[in-house]
């Protein structure tokens, strides 16, 4: 392996470690990056002439210390500094000396991530950046926020850890599920921004769900005892393993119900199905495994031909009355059209029409309109679709709505 | 804010369209502006003839064709009222041409 290659894969498995390390004993997450963002320069000058070090993460970790304390030194001269810069500098130097392996911290800056005083919004760009250590540009055009907004947001959301007193460490057990659900949140945020795009258009956004369950398999190797992280991790493995059969061979959307369970990948359906047993075995169920739940009864349709929609109904209600969310109930009244028919689903749909965040929606109005027409309601039908297509921004689905549109003009043609 | 989403796209290529590719587009864009409409967020909207009907007037000369020659072309326009930067790229995203060449977000003066 040349020198690039040995020190990217260096980054990838050590970037969040070494923050983590870092800015859990300054608490300054923008320092630590910076420091190490230089240790890898200095190792990407270096290594070539010299060779890789034996102990490449250790060799980082004491070039970004020299260099987070002579950055420190910089900042605040002064006698008040000194104290705490040789307490840093003493067990930087303990940890990268030693041929201990050097802790693993990365669940602690997780939490400090997506702690309460951080804003929900910034918590997942946030996560990406001090673990995986993407730039301001990438993470803005994954949210489609613009870069030096992005930026700005990142910036302002570290200098509130360094001065807000955000402890970097895992909370105690009566805290532990609420904080642990803030920081799945942010790491399912990170999976759903690449599940939007399965062609892999943008290769940004499509890099976000390997991302995702990255930090999933992370969080879940880390607390193998939360039941939600297991949950979680099970929940983008399967959505994971329909990534392919979502597009025909011609690029067009293909929806759940007409895609062929031969295109699924078995092996991650088998690795989300065993988590999916672990967590449950620990008999504290959340919203994640629920989630996982559903989509374990869509995979079984590889094994049995059809799908349990009563099943489907149930563990959407279930969700339902934990999250009280406007998204599982769509998709609560979609399955109960399956069990009860069309109309049965719509009237599930009709109290949520005066939401006002469904206006901009899709996802509502495809359903919406699916109902419409599987109820004989043309013209309501291709209204929802009309809306449902005006604010879809994946040109493959786009795509596929008109196709429904016009298939609805068809049967609405020959019943005349 | 008022922004100006300006759409760029490749008038060779786009007059190539097939015929059924170019009437999905046509669906998607009205479909589009209804959306808008729909938000309360649509200020006004045009399409541009071909850049070969433009006329440049400078200092002192009045030229055929575009201001300035480029690979792609300006094609149209959508004038918004939206709450914010976050709110007119979300719009930008879906917008129909989008995948055809850019559409370029700038807020007005007010």
């Amino acid at each position: 392996m040349d020198v690039a290659a040995t020190a990217e894969a260096v980054a990838r498995a050590s970037y969040g470690k070494l923050v983590a390390f870092l800015a859990a004993r300054t608490r300054d997450v923008a320092a630590a990056e910076d420091a190490l963002a230089e240790a890898f320069a200095a190792a990407l000058a270096e290594w070539p002439a010299k060779g890789i070090p034996r102990a490449p993460e250790a060799w980082l970790l004491t070039v970004a210390r020299r260099k987070l304390i002579d950055a420190a030194r910089r900042r605040q001269t002064g006698v008040e500094a000194e104290p705490t810069l040789v307490l840093i500098a003493d067990e930087l130097v303990d940890a990268a000396d030693g041929d201990a392996p050097i802790p693993d911290e990365r669940l602690r800056l997780m939490f400090a991530c997506a702690h309460p005083a951080i804003d929900a919004g910034v918590r997942a760009p946030l996560m990406l950046q001090a673990v995986l250590g993407f730039d301001a540009a990438a993470i803005g055009s994954a949210f489609l926020v613009a870069p030096a907004t992005m930026g700005q947001r990142l910036v302002r959301a570290k200098a509130r850890i360094r001065d807000a007193g955000i402890p970097f460490r895992v909370p105690e057990a009566h805290e532990l599920a609420e904080r642990l659900d803030a920081v799945l949140e942010a790491i399912y945020a990170v999976f759903t921004e690449g599940w939007a795009d399965p062609a892999g258009t943008q290769p940004s956004s499509r890099n976000l769900a390997e991302e995702g369950i990255w930090l999933g398999r992370l969080i879940a190797t880390l607390l193998p005892e939360a039941p939600e992280a297991l949950g979680l991790l099970a929940l983008m493995l399967h959505a994971d393993a329909r990534r392919h059969a979502r597009r025909s061979a011609a690029g067009e959307f293909v929806p759940l119900a007409a895609q062929d369970p031969a295109r699924w990948d078995r092996a991650l359906i088998d690795e989300a199905e065993a988590l999916l047993l672990r967590a449950s075995a620990m008999r504290a169920p959340g919203r994640f495994q629920l989630e996982a739940a559903v989509q374990s009864a869509h995979a079984a349709r590889r094994l049995t031909g059809k799908t349990d929609w009563s099943a489907i109904v149930q563990l959407y209600d279930a969700l339902l009355a934990i999250t009280g969310s406007v998204v599982v109930a769509i998709n609560r009244a979609v399955a109960i059209a399956e069990t009860r028919g069309a109309a049965a689903g719509l009237a599930e749909l009709e109290p949520l029409a005066d939401d006002a965040r469904l206006a901009q929606y899709q996802p509502y109005w495809a359903a919406r309109a699916a109902l419409l027409a599987r109820a004989g309601n043309a013209a309501a039908a291709a209204a929802a679709y009309q809306r449902a297509i005006g604010l879809e921004s994946d040109p493959a689905l786009r795509a596929f709505l008109q196709r429904e549109l016009l298939h609805l003009h068809d049967v609405r043609g020959s019943t005349r | 804010m008022q922004v100006l989403l300006l759409m760029y796209q490749d008038e060779k290529a786009m007059q190539k369209l097939p015929r059924e590719e170019y009437g999905k587009l046509h669906g998607a864009f009205m479909a589009y502006v209804d959306a808008l409409k729909k938000a309360r967020a649509l200020v006004g909207n045009h399409g541009l003839r071909p850049t070969s009907e433009a006329r440049t007037v400078g200092k002192d000369a009045v030229l055929d064709g575009p201001f300035a020659e480029t690979k792609e072309q300006l094609a149209g326009y959508f004038l918004l009222e939206v709450p914010d930067m976050e709110a007119a790229l979300g719009w930008a995203k879906r917008h129909p041409s989008a995948p055809y060449g850019a559409v370029e977000v700038r807020p007005v003066w007010t």
